[in-house]
Order: C-alpha cells, then structure tokens, then sequence
C-alpha cells in the first residue's frame, strides 16, 4: 500500500472526512426503518396501484374474452404484446449489464446504481416474461413450454425460438434474482443491526441469512459474486440475442437478417441505461443522495447513454443497408414502409426521439443537469419503444403474399395491459424503495475506501 | 469462576490496524481467528484460511453439468423420445439446442457458485455467539473486529487480551460461549 498517495484527480465520492462509512449507513438504511416523504411515497403507491388495478382488469377480461379483444389479427398476429416483450426485456438488460460488466472491469462508480438497477432488471424481465403468457390465449396451458415427463408423452419443440427464450427468460430471472439478493445479504444484516423494533429486527434478521461480515466469509462471497458476475454477462447477451431470433429466424422480411442480435443487444442496454438514469434521478433528488449518487455519476451514465445511443444507431444504418444491398424487392419494400409508408412517424420517431436530443450529452453542462438528462433518458425510453414497435409491426403488416397486407391498430385493452404492467412495475418498485437498501452501502463503503487509499 | 468464553474480540477503528492486528496474531502463533469487517478487505480472508479457493471449480462443474445435462436433454428428446422430421433436417440438429443448454449451463454454474459459498459459509445461521457483544453490531457500519477464539491453544485470558490491547486496539470485549 501506498502511504501517501497523491489525491485523485476525479473522485467520485465525497463525504465528511472520517466519518465516511458511518454517513453511508445513515443515508441508506434510514430509507427502509424511517421512511422519508411518506406522503410523496403513498401518493405514488396509491398511482401505481390505481395502474395495477387496471393491469388486473384488462387480464381478468382478456382471459375470459380470448386475445380477440386485441387489435392482434392477420396478418399482424403479434401486436404490442410482443414488442413490449422485446421493449421490458431490454430494460432490464441494463441492470446486470451495469452490476456484471461494470463490477468485472472494476469500474467502482457502478456501486451507488447496481442495487436499484438489479431491481430494476427484475421487475422489467418479470413483466417482458408476462407478455408472452397473456399471449397464448389458453395461458393456462403455459407449462407445455417446459420440458416434463407427461402423460400425452410430448416433448416441447427445442429447434424452435419460442421455446428457447422460455430457457432464456426463466434463466434469466432466476440469475438475476440470486445476484441481486446476494449483493442484498450485508446490507440487509446491516439494516438488521441498526433496526430497533423488533419486527424489522425478525425479518431483516431473517432474510440476512445471519451475515455477520466474517472475512472467510467475504472472501468466499466475493468469489461467488465475481463467478455469478462473469456468466451473468454472455447469459445477457444470450437473453436478447435469443429474443432477436424469435424474429431473426423467421423469413419475414424485415426480420431476416444477421444484424438482428447485435441491433437488439445494443438497443436493449441503451434503453436499460435511459430507465437507470431515470430511477437515479429520481431517487437521488427523493432522497437527497447527493453524495452517494454524484454528479459525476450522471455524467459517466450520460457517457454511456451516449455510447450505446450510437451502437445503436449503427444498428440501424446496417439494417438498413442490408435491407437494400439484399436486392430483395420485398425486404427493400419492407425498408420504404418504414421510412416513408405508414410506418414513417414510428420510424422518424425512434430515430428523433433516440438520436437527436441524445447529442446534447457530448457537452459537460448538460450531462450535468438532472433535468436536461432525465428529459433525454425519458426521450430514448419513448424512442425505443417506438423502435420496438417498429420492428415487429412494419415487419409483419406486408409480407410475400400482397392479397394478405393488412393493418394493425392496438385497442384500449392492449394499451391497458402495457399502462397495467408499467403499474406493475412501479408498484413492485415503490415497495423496493420504501422497504430495501436502495443503494448498495458496502459497496459504496468500499469504494470510497478504494478511492482515500488508492492502492 | 468465570463464564466460558468463546473468544476475545479486539476493535479496530480502520482496516489497516485489522489487518496488521491480524498478522500479527498470525505471526504469534495464533491460528484460531476470525475478522468481521463492514466491507471485504482484501488481504484477510487468505491471511485467516483457505476459503474459496474451491468454488471456481464448483462453478465448473455446475455449469458443465447444466449445459451436458442440457445438450443430452435436447438430444434425447428429439433423437430417440419423440422425433419429428422438419424438412428433412437431421434430427441432431445441435446448432438449435445451444441456447437451451446454455441456459441450463449458466443456471447450473450460478447455482452451484451460490450454493457452494453458501454451505462453506456454514449461511444461514442465524444465531452466533459474536452477536452477544453489544457494540458488534458496528461490524455492518464503520468498526472493525479480530476475535481469537478460545479453542486455540496459545490462547489465554490475559496474555491474549494484552497481546491485542498491545495491537492497538480501541476496545476488548469479551465474547460469551453459548
């Protein structure tokens, strides 16, 4: 170790000098055991749950009327229901993308997001993995999607992509869960110990496992996280690679295409980024974290958004080209539909919403600005979705057989379900904040601790 | 008589005293330690054992394990249980049952890395006797703790007491057997 090591030029965190660790826990576990701005937080919950509410309706009825109540017919047979799939599920990929990618490259700024962006990735993927069930029209029947002994002696079929991304979806979940909640266990026993009633002593006490920070313990826990982190990562890009070939393998034109999983990855982590900026925000200004969650975080996140944002546009211009290097009248005419056919506000949308504003953030003072950011990050949410859209519905309302074009228009019950599930989402989130460690307060510990003693 | 004891706990203000606190119990003979710290410092946990080092391998193993079990899933599925010829392609068709068995593999690899550190770490329990020093609950915010257990054959009440007061250590506490 270094004993006097020149003072950083960028740091990143500052707190009060000598009492670093104790102002972390004081800011962060005060969430859960004495709530802030419980007016604000009803006010929010009681909105999100007025939206499930209405998620609950639209099912209940979609279930007992058939998925004729969506404006799904021939030749658009897979409407919002699936480019919301493919618009939840990118979501979330920036939540593991930010605690795996970032945490294995030792980027240490990452530990103020990664607790909230995990909870984030989950809540997103839970409602990607919905889409498809309220989808199938006999829901009921979802489990023949998973391979069992049963008595009709059928095996699902394992060529097909559909039945990939059941694999890749529960995986999914299932990993991002246990990676989130081993992060969660110290700080959970830390919430734990500063916990004076004796109810949030039980339950914390409880999902703490009784973590008691033993350095054998650490140690193991450190390799663990670090193991999970390294196949949490190509397991992302498996996820929505394989949502892409739900597309990518079919011979639609407009879907066929190689450049199909890379486009999609890419596009999937510069939305997730635009949600983190947002959730950073807003709980950095909810909660007055201005020390924990810096400036200097929106502007590493204003970076990155910037990055994934021309990835991503470079996602279009290859689909594109492709489209029109093919020679394939159909796919060029796929390619004129979305540009200039009834298609061309989506397709301008996403590229304005996603590109335009996006290059404000090659200049400091706007990467700075909470609001300039949030306008941006909220901009590209719309612009991707708009993407989405896109992409499924302009792919499929003309394909080979023009005696077959048709149109698509959502009805009030598709809106329902998507306004429903983002009900979902923030109700789940709402309760995360009021009840969890919404930032990670060891991980900032150590990297605080990393940062005074530059090793 | 005095009550059993299940170790003597030294707090630390700063990881630094830990860590040389700990290497010089080491270097003294003592080999029945334990730290508690708030955040993972770095060079404890191979100063004070072995711990670990066995889980990249579990991971492995788990994931070979997920991604073979996977592969010959798929396999024996399309293969031998239930064929159905699509367009005359083979029915091994492996490059369509890589996603699936990569799946299963990291599944197999997160769940044996998760589980494996789980069980060495003897987690959950929900009782220890460290609990039972009052100001232990610092551990998860800002105060550092070496506890040499009584089981180890130099240890001793007073000598040790004063080898970790001589550490510099702010506190001893005395931790009760239970």
């Amino acid at each position: 170790m270094a004993a006097a090591s020149p003072p950083r030029q960028r740091r990143i965190y500052r707190l009060p000098e000598g009492h670093e660790f104790r102002t972390v826990t004081e800011q962060v576990a005060a969430i859960p055991l004495h709530y802030p701005q419980r007016l604000r937080w009803w006010l929010g919950f009681i909105g999100s749950s007025l939206l499930l509410g209405l998620l609950i309706v639209s099912a209940a009825y979609l279930f007992s009327e058939g998925i004729g109540v969506w404006g799904n017919t021939i030749p658009v047979n897979w409407g919002i229901a699936i480019s919301n799939t493919v618009w939840f599920i990118g979501i979330g990929h920036a939540g593991t993308f930010i605690s795996a990618l970032l945490l294995l490259t030792q980027q240490h700024w990452r530990n103020s997001l990664n607790r909230f962006a995990e909870a984030m990735t989950l809540l997103a993927a839970t409602c990607a993995a919905s889409y498809p069930l309220f989808h199938l029209g006999r829901p009921f029947f979802f489990y023949w999607v998973v391979p069992y002994p049963n008595t009709m002696a059928l095996w699902p079929q394992f060529r097909s992509p559909l039945v990939w991304d059941f694999f890749a979806f529960a995986t999914y979940i299932t990993v991002s869960l246990i990676f989130w909640y081993i992060g969660l266990v110290p700080d959970l026993a830390a919430v734990r110990d500063r916990a004076t009633r004796r109810l949030p002593q039980v339950l914390f006490g409880i999902f703490a496992l009784g973590w008691r920070g033993s350095a054998v313990h650490w140690e193991r826990w450190r390799r663990a996280y670090l193991l999970v982190a390294v196949v949490a990562l190509p397991l992302v890009v498996s996820v929505h690679s394989g949502v892409s070939l739900l597309f990518a393998v079919g011979q639609i034109p407009g879907w066929h295409t190689t450049v199909f999983p890379p486009y999609f990855v890419l596009g999937a982590v510069f939305s997730g980024f635009a949600v983190v900026i947002m959730i950073a925000i807003t709980l950095r200004h909810a909660f007055r974290l201005y020390d924990l969650v810096t400036r200097r975080h929106l502007e590493l996140l204003g970076l990155w958004l910037l990055a994934t944002g021309w990835m991503t546009a470079y996602g279009y211009l290859a689909d594109a080209f492709m489209a029109w290097y093919s020679g394939d009248s159909f796919e060029r005419g796929t390619l004129l539909d979305r540009l200039a056919g009834p298609f061309w506000p989506i397709y301008w949308g996403a590229v304005i919403c996603n590109f335009v504003p996006l290059q404000a953030l090659w200049f400091p003072r706007p990467r700075r600005s909470s609001f300039v950011l949030f306008v941006i990050a909220f901009l590209v949410t719309v612009g991707m979705w708009f993407e989405r859209y896109m992409l499924v519905i302009s792919g499929l309302f003309r394909d080979f057989l023009p005696s077959s074009w048709g149109g698509y228009v959502p009805t009030f019950w598709d809106w329902g379900i998507f306004f429903g599930l983002i009900g979902f989402f923030l109700f789940f989130f709402f309760l995360f904040v009021r009840f969890l460690p919404a930032v990670s307060m060891f991980e900032i510990k150590e990297a605080v601790w990393e940062e005074e003693h530059d090793t | 008589m005095t009550p059993e004891l299940y170790g003597l706990m030294a707090e630390f203000d700063h990881p630094t005293g830990l860590v040389a606190a700990a290497e010089a119990a080491r270097e003294e003979g003592y080999r029945a330690l334990d730290a508690y710290t708030p955040i993972p410092v770095g060079d404890l946990g191979p100063l004070l054992g072995d711990p670990g080092s066995r889980l990249p391998v579990l991971t492995f193993i788990g994931g070979a394990l997920g991604a073979a079990g996977g592969l010959f899933m798929q396999w024996y599925a399309d293969v031998i249980d239930y064929t159905i010829n699509i367009g005359g392609r083979p029915l091994a068709s492996w490059p369509a049952f890589v996603l699936p068995a990569f799946e299963l593999g990291v599944l197999g690899a997160v769940g044996f890395a998760v589980s494996g550190m789980l069980i060495a770490n003897r987690l959950p329990r929900l009782h220890h006797p460290v609990f039972a020093v009052d100001r232990f609950r610092l551990a998860s915010e800002d105060r550092f703790f070496l506890c040499i257990r009584a089981d180890d054959p130099r240890f001793d009440r007073k000598d040790t007491r004063a080898f970790l007061e001589h550490q510099g250590a702010k506190h001893v506490h005395e931790v009760p057997a239970c």
